[in-house]
């Protein structure tokens, strides 16, 4: 479950953006609406725990995160918050397999790389599992991003924009992936968007 | 996927950046291995020649080339002194001396010098027979070990010696109309200059350059062909009568033979025999050294030259360590997304920290390894022209206590170039940079 509370934050001294609260239950897919400059990038890092709010509260199953040590939120993040970024990052120095690998490592758990292999098949990248992260086209980035971002079954994905740079029959591709893996796992999907063709496929909304 | 992996595996990335540290790194490391190492080796060459001698006592010149010609065997002789002037030390009866050995020198075999002594000298530089006999009659020569090694030569083979302390390519020196010598004995090996002397008795030189058997040498000091020699007739050398046998005692010898120095032990080391050496060189025409001294003075110019080795050496590990910092440093800038991404996928700040300071030691380390291999490695190159020109044993194989310091330290460049991108990278604000698109 993921819920908040009378979240706000504020950029230095600029006049705080107050959020609404939210309650998702586990296995609900969510779309976080909003125009751009609205806050919805801002709200997703304080739903990651990327940024601590200035008020009010983000709590995840029975952890309230934002109360959390640096270094024990980092764990927690690591192991139960999947977070797919509107553009694709990797550790570029390694290949795709150990990309996951590390982040498995990372969370605290031990690399199974039976899980790394089926998780790129599933998304269709798994004939790239040895490639480096700068060999992949930019749909292979994403599909290798999203593996990244599931591989420790976590209980909420975060995706920011997944969609904004795809044309219509790679967005209905994108966003069956996302659902079918979050189905996978029972995990609460939040998507992040301004994208409108996604209002349709998404029957609960939130809006900024 | 480890820390230690992925440190190595993005050092590895930038291969160019990483070769840089790593080369000015061994540079670095490599130059003060080798002067560790050589001076090591000097040293020990030295020490172990010291032999317990007091005072060297031979003809006038520079005090150093006295030591370094009658105890190390590295340097050309200062001259000859006649046995008149050298009896008294020689006396077992001179009240402060409490043994002495006859040195004569100036020619060679094969490069191995002959030297004109007494028995005794077995005894100070703990010499022992491992095969044959001692010399006892003139042109017998007892060999050391490492003469007999390198030139292959066994009990019974014969040589016929050559002018000078080497021979010279293409200059045939050799006294051709001299008696032969033949081996006797092969000493054990002692890790000493006796190793590569061919020792026999100082009578067998007066034989081989005499024209007729008689003392004919004049304590002339003209140089031949930049050689100082024993005696200076190269006439046709013949044998006189009677140059085997046993001979006599150099107190018994006539006073007009030539020698060329006397290493002295005193048997206590009281006023009056460290007033010796200033006695002799103030009222006499010999000249006396004492070896400490001058070996002291030797290694005060060479450590002259050591020193700005070293200085060179540190800037060398300065700049290296400087590289590792920039190229950190700078290489944190193309990384911010990923060193983001890590804490995002669940590492610490402590976590980033430690993977950049694992970077720079790598870097050290690996500069570090290269730089011992390429210290030995130059070592046992310079160890192979240093025993062509001098004989003494140098290798490049040994190791030594100060080269665990080196590899400490190196480690320790390592992460002091390295703190500050750690720190760095530790403060990377992950929703700032992941923000950014």
């Amino acid at each position: 479950m993921l819920q908040t509370q009378g979240l706000a934050y504020s950029y230095g001294n600029s006049e705080q953006l107050h959020f609404p609260d939210i309650e998702c239950k586990s296995g609900e897919h969510w779309l976080l609406l909003g125009q751009s400059g609205s806050g919805k990038t801002t709200l997703l890092h304080l739903l990651g725990g990327l940024r601590s709010p200035k008020n009010g509260m983000v709590k995840i199953e029975d952890t309230v995160i934002n109360k959390l040590s640096s270094a024990k939120l980092d764990r927690f993040r690591g192991q139960n918050i999947g977070i797919i970024f509107q553009q694709s990052h990797f550790v570029r120095s390694i290949s795709v397999q150990e990309n996951l690998a590390l982040s498995q490592k990372l969370a605290g758990v031990r690399p199974d790389y039976q899980r790394i292999k089926e998780i790129l098949d599933q998304l269709n990248v798994g004939h790239k599992i040895k490639s480096s992260t700068r060999a992949l086209s930019v749909g292979e980035q994403q599909r290798v991003a999203i593996a990244r971002a599931l591989i420790n079954k976590p209980k909420i994905i975060l995706a920011d924009e997944p969609t904004s740079a795809l044309d219509d029959r790679n967005t209905t591709q994108v966003i069956e992936l996302l659902e079918e893996q979050a189905r996978a796992v029972d995990a609460i999907l939040l998507i992040v968007t301004h994208d409108n063709r996604l209002t349709n496929i998404f029957d609960k909304q939130i809006h900024l | 996927m480890n820390l230690l992996q992925l440190s190595w595996k993005n050092i590895a990335f930038k291969p160019l950046n990483t070769l840089l540290s790593i080369v000015l790194f061994a540079l670095g490391v490599g130059l003060v291995a080798l002067l560790l190492l050589l001076k090591d080796q000097m040293e020990e060459n030295f020490d172990n020649n010291l032999a317990g001698v007091d005072l060297v006592i031979g003809a006038k010149g520079s005090p150093l080339q006295l030591i370094l010609s009658s105890m190390y065997h590295i340097d050309a002789p200062t001259g000859n002194i006649s046995l008149k002037e050298a009896r008294p030390f020689l006396n077992p009866k001179h009240p402060l001396i409490e043994d002495a050995v006859p040195l004569s020198m100036g020619d060679n075999y094969r490069n191995f010098r002959i030297v004109g002594t007494t028995q005794n000298i077995l005894e100070w530089y703990d010499g022992a027979i491992s095969e044959g006999k001692v010399w006892e009659q003139n042109f017998e020569v007892s060999i050391g070990a490492k003469v007999a090694n390198d030139l292959e030569l066994k009990l019974g083979d014969t040589f016929k010696s050559s002018h000078g302390v080497v021979t010279d390519e293409g200059v045939d020196m050799e006294h051709e109309d001299a008696e032969s010598f033949k081996v006797v004995g092969i000493l054990k090996p002692t890790g000493t200059v006796l190793d590569q002397l061919i020792l026999t008795t100082p009578q067998s030189f007066w034989l081989v350059h005499d024209h007729d058997g008689e003392a004919s040498a004049t304590a002339d000091e003209h140089d031949h062909e930049g050689h100082d020699h024993s005696t200076h007739d190269h006439g046709d050398h013949h044998h006189a009568e009677g140059t085997s046998g046993k001979p006599k005692s150099l107190l018994e010898e006539n006073e007009e033979k030539e020698i060329t120095s006397v290493l002295v032990k005193f048997k206590g080391h009281n006023f009056q025999a460290l007033n010796m050496q200033r006695s002799i060189n103030e009222n006499t025409d010999l000249q006396a050294a004492t070896p400490a001294i001058e070996i002291n003075r030797l290694f005060e110019l060479v450590s002259t030259v050591e020193q700005v080795l070293r200085a060179l050496a540190i800037i060398i590990i300065f700049v290296s360590a400087l590289s590792i910092f920039i190229s950190l440093y700078s290489s944190l800038r193309d990384r911010r997304y990923e060193l983001a991404l890590m804490r995002v996928m669940g590492s610490s700040r402590s976590k980033l920290t430690m993977l950049i300071i694992l970077e720079g030691l790598l870097l050290a380390f690996i500069g570090c390894v290269v730089g011992l291999l390429i210290g030995h490695g130059g070592m046992e190159v310079l160890s192979m022209s240093l025993e062509d020109s001098y004989r003494y044993n140098f290798s490049g194989s040994t190791f030594l206590p100060e080269e665990a310091v080196l590899i400490i330290s190196a480690l320790v460049i390592g992460f002091i170039a390295s703190i500050l991108p750690a720190v760095q990278a530790s403060r990377t604000d992950i929703s700032e940079i992941l923000g950014e698109g």
